[in-house]
């Protein structure tokens, strides 16, 4: 046996020993994330109200307010204030001095905001830092939950390349990728939440988000249930702002 | 002749000697990674970190001590680590499917965290 044919034998030995003994167990792990925001110095949360526009088959406004307070009720440890939901559109508008855009007779206040760049006239009622104070003071001091949301209906027609099962003569099934025009519809939704210190009316952090939902164009899908699809989605992120979360998972471990 | 004698000799020395020491040393990390299965599956995950971190110091070429490594380091939320531990196991064995799959989950959560921190 040669110098080179000994070390063969020896590598196939050692890889087909390796081999043999490798093994994969499942186990379950939840993954720690810690809260994005320090609101130890907070007892209380209020969500007042948002801007809210887009589409009018949904009160987007109070629908987030009741949907983020539930959450907030079972998965803080925050007291969760219950107050009358106000229109902040309103209010914004009274604070510019700007007047409100004339609307045809007919049409929904929510739709004057089509894209999140029309909110901007109103955006400087959230660095109103006397505005959110006196409302803190009102409240006792609590952490404010508002921002902007925009949800809105749309159309995303295009190919779109899809998985066709076919069947041949002799009965056996088969994949093939095929290229197809499809009528989507669907909604979007754009929020941008902002945290608001009750005590100082300062802002505090903000999350931004945007999110789709697309349906065939032959499904007549509620628009409340796509809003609701489209809140499940950052529900997680949004609570994990205020308190750590777990992230149940599963892994591989080998051996 | 002298040339063949000495390879042999290598041979041999490689045989008897460090052959041995590496198998000895990845028998170690192997009890290590089953002894850290075992006590992970029953939620004692400190002692499984412990017993992988021993496992790739035994044999710093276990890939799958390294990924056990970096699901651990997961589950303890120390996302650096685990990333590092994950990525080393893939440079290892990078067509298991096992160790891309824990590799691919955890980059989902840890690339989320990491958008977090850039404002």
């Amino acid at each position: 046996m040669t110098v080179r044919s000994g070390a063969a034998l020896l590598s196939v030995l050692v890889a087909a020993g390796a081999a043999a003994c490798a093994s994969l167990y499942e186990v379950g792990i939840e993954t720690p994330i810690q809260a994005k925001l320090d609101v130890a110095a907070f007892q209380r949360v209020l969500v007042p109200a948002f801007l809210a526009g887009g589409s009018a088959d949904v009160d987007t406004n109070t629908e987030t307010v009741r949907l983020l307070r539930s959450q907030l009720r079972t998965k803080s440890e925050l007291k969760v204030i219950d107050a009358d939901v106000f229109s902040l559109v309103d209010v914004a508008q009274k604070s510019s001095g700007a007047p409100a855009a004339a609307l045809p007779a007919g049409i929904s206040p929510e739709l004057r905001f089509k894209s999140p760049k029309d909110f901007e006239p109103l955006e400087p009622i959230f660095a109103d830092v006397n505005y959110w104070k006196k409302m803190g003071e009102e409240y006792q001091s609590p952490l404010i939950v508002t921002g902007e949301l925009l949800f809105t209906p749309i159309e995303r027609s295009g190919y779109v390349e899809q998985p066709v099962d076919t069947v041949d003569q002799y009965g056996r099934h088969s994949s093939e990728t095929v290229r197809q025009w499809v009528d989507r519809k669907g909604f979007s939704l754009t929020q941008k939440i902002i945290f608001i210190d009750g005590r100082t009316g300062i802002q505090l952090h903000t999350e931004s988000y945007t999110d789709e939902t697309l349906y065939g164009s032959q499904l007549n899908t509620p628009a409340l249930s796509a809003y609701f699809e489209l809140m499940d989605r950052r529900i997680p992120d949004f609570l994990n702002t205020l308190s750590s979360q777990r992230i149940r998972g599963i892994r591989y471990l080998l051996k | 002749m002298h040339t063949r004698a000495r390879g042999f000799l290598i041979l041999l020395f490689s045989v008897l000697v460090v052959v041995p020491a590496y198998a000895d040393r990845h028998t170690d990390a192997l009890a290590q990674v089953s002894f850290g299965i075992t006590v992970a599956q029953k939620g004692l995950w400190s002692e499984a970190l412990l017993r992988w971190t021993k496992a790739v110091e035994l044999d710093p070429n276990y890939a799958a001590a390294w990924n056990d490594l970096g699901v651990a380091y997961e589950q303890q939320g120390k996302f650096p680590d685990a990333l590092k531990a994950y990525e080393k196991a893939i440079k290892l064995e990078p067509n298991n499917r096992n160790i891309r799959d824990n590799y691919d989950l955890f980059r989902e959560i840890y690339d989320r965290t990491q958008r977090r921190r850039t404002p």
